[in-house]
């Protein structure tokens, strides 16, 4: 049975590992995710799950091991943030090019320098393009949510593949909430056994791993790659409806909030979301039709779907709490590219990108409230004076 | 060839001992020669190849199996010898 609990979202995160029971545990710790593997590490100390923990000397080495532990036949989860996934960057590509269905929590957090500990989307969409399947999440509820299902999703037939689930650092990580559990019972259920593919300890079938494969073939085995990631979308459809009948919780490739009759929105990930719906609510009373998309699946991107979702608007911001120097935010380059291939009769929506938050800075309502007059402003017809700007930030 | 449609997902090698396939021999710039003159039998050529190249029947060293040696030379390194005298030189491929 469900249990509502006030918690942080590193303990919800951690909860989620220990119903799930992995049969290794990889770790390094780092700062705001080291409360996450700290606790883990006290229920394997207690008896409490069946999990082989190892500490490694690294990120680079704990998901080496998370790599080797699955090729061998396990279920096989690790944890990080920031500079710990930046370290971990070469192994990322092999673990989903071994198609090695590897859970690992991301604490989001800015990278250095300058150094700074704080939540940020830098991490996350620095590993955007590592074969990985995103799963992002607004509140410790929705981690942990995403915790479970990211299991039966990296373990689902079609797919077997690794799954980040993103979370905000300190701000959701560290932030007592009130949200419900499920039973033990119920999780373990949910999830089922774990089914091997190909292990490498079945030594009746002896088998090899990273091979040299070259231009004979490599081309072929990412034809391939691109193909298991098309299927991503459908299984983690298939397993957010089983979730929603177990836990009365509904998900899908993203949130829609308000958006149906709007016209101006915002595109904003985890956390932020939240109060922008607050600022969303207080524009509707006034009589501004503005929504809110919150993007879900983040890698493989659906872009058909939100490309529809978004089409009808007169005016969109997308909000991106990280940046590519030199470039548009990274989710704001998804949106666009969403839109120009969205069928919208040759209309579309005026696109704008705003980037804030970085390094933990707040975001307040003050700052949601200001985009979407921005945006309401652009809906009746006043020029977009700059496409990519920084907000909240000292001039 | 393969299509795409037709591997293994993860790029695994569900066959055992396939790398005997994959003939490395023609890396080789160097090449291994057996002086048997100078060789005393003690098999260190066969422990420190990396490659199994070195051909051993009944306990003795027999040769090279050119099809995977690599020509890296670790063999000509170790050998002993007798009195001195190396019982694997290495020389350039093709001369
Ligand atoms: S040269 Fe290298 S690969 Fe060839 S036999 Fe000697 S040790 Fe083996
Ligand atoms: S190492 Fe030299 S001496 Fe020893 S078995 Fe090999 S060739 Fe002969």
């Amino acid at each position: 049975m469900g249990k509502v609990v006030a918690v942080t979202g590193n303990e919800a995160v951690a909860n989620a590992l220990r119903q799930a029971d992995p049969d290794v545990c990889s770790l390094y710790p780092i700062t705001p995710q080291t409360d996450i593997v700290q606790r883990f590490s006290s229920f394997v100390a207690n008896g409490v799950v069946q999990t082989e923990l190892l500490n490694a000397e690294s990120e680079h080495s704990a998901m080496s091991a998370a790599i080797g532990a699955s090729a061998a036949g396990g279920r096989v989860v690790t944890a990080t943030s920031s500079q710990g996934l930046a370290l971990m960057w070469e192994m990322l590509h092999i673990a989903s090019g071994m198609n090695l269905p590897i859970v690992m929590p991301l604490v989001n957090r800015a990278l250095s320098a300058p150094l700074n500990i704080h939540g940020d989307h830098s991490d996350g969409m620095g590993a955007r393009d590592t074969g990985w399947v995103q799963l992002w999440s607004e509140s410790a509820q929705e981690a942990y949510d995403n915790t479970i299902m990211a299991f039966r999703v990296a373990e689902h037939a079609d797919i077997r593949l690794p799954v980040m689930v993103c979370m905000d650092g300190f701000i959701v990580s560290h932030s007592i909430a009130r949200m419900e559990y499920l039973g033990d019972e119920e999780v373990k259920n949910f999830i089922g056994p774990y089914q091997t593919v190909n292990p490498l300890l079945d030594m009746e079938h002896p088998k090899s791993f990273g091979p040299l494969i070259l231009t004979d073939l490599y081309h072929e085995y990412k034809r391939l790659q691109h193909e298991i990631m098309g299927r991503v979308k459908n299984v983690v459809l298939q397993v957010s409806d089983e979730f929603e009948k177990l836990s009365g919780r509904k998900y899908g490739l993203f949130e829609s909030y308000r958006l149906d009759d709007a016209d101006i929105a915002l595109v904003i990930l985890n956390s932020a979301a939240g109060t922008s719906k607050d600022v969303v609510d207080e524009l509707r009373d006034k009589g501004i039709k503005a929504g809110l998309l919150k993007p879900r699946l983040f890698r493989p991107f659906p872009y058909e779907e939100i490309g529809k979702a978004l089409k009808h608007l007169k005016a969109v911001c997308v909000m991106d709490r990280a940046d590519s120097f030199g470039g548009y935010g990274p989710m704001f380059m998804e949106i666009s590219s969403a839109m120009y291939q969205a069928d919208g009769n040759g209309k579309r929506p005026k696109l704008i990108n705003k980037i804030y938050g970085l390094g933990g800075r707040d975001y307040m309502p003050s700052d949601a409230r200001q985009v979407l007059l921005e945006l309401n402003e652009i809906a009746g017809g006043a020029p977009v004076t700059a496409v990519k700007e920084y907000i909240g930030v000292r001039e | 060839m393969k299509k795409w449609t037709e591997l293994v997902p993860g790029a695994v090698v569900l066959e055992a001992g396939s790398s005997a396939k994959f003939k490395t021999g023609s890396w080789r710039t160097f090449r291994p020669e057996w002086l048997q003159e100078n060789c005393i039998q003690c098999l260190m050529c066969w422990l420190y190849c990396p490659d199994m190249a070195v051909k051993v029947a009944d306990g003795k060293m027999t040769g090279f199996d050119y099809d995977y040696c690599k020509g890296c030379g670790v063999c000509a390194k170790e050998c002993p010898g007798k009195q001195g005298k190396k019982a694997i030189i290495m020389k350039p491929e093709g001369k």
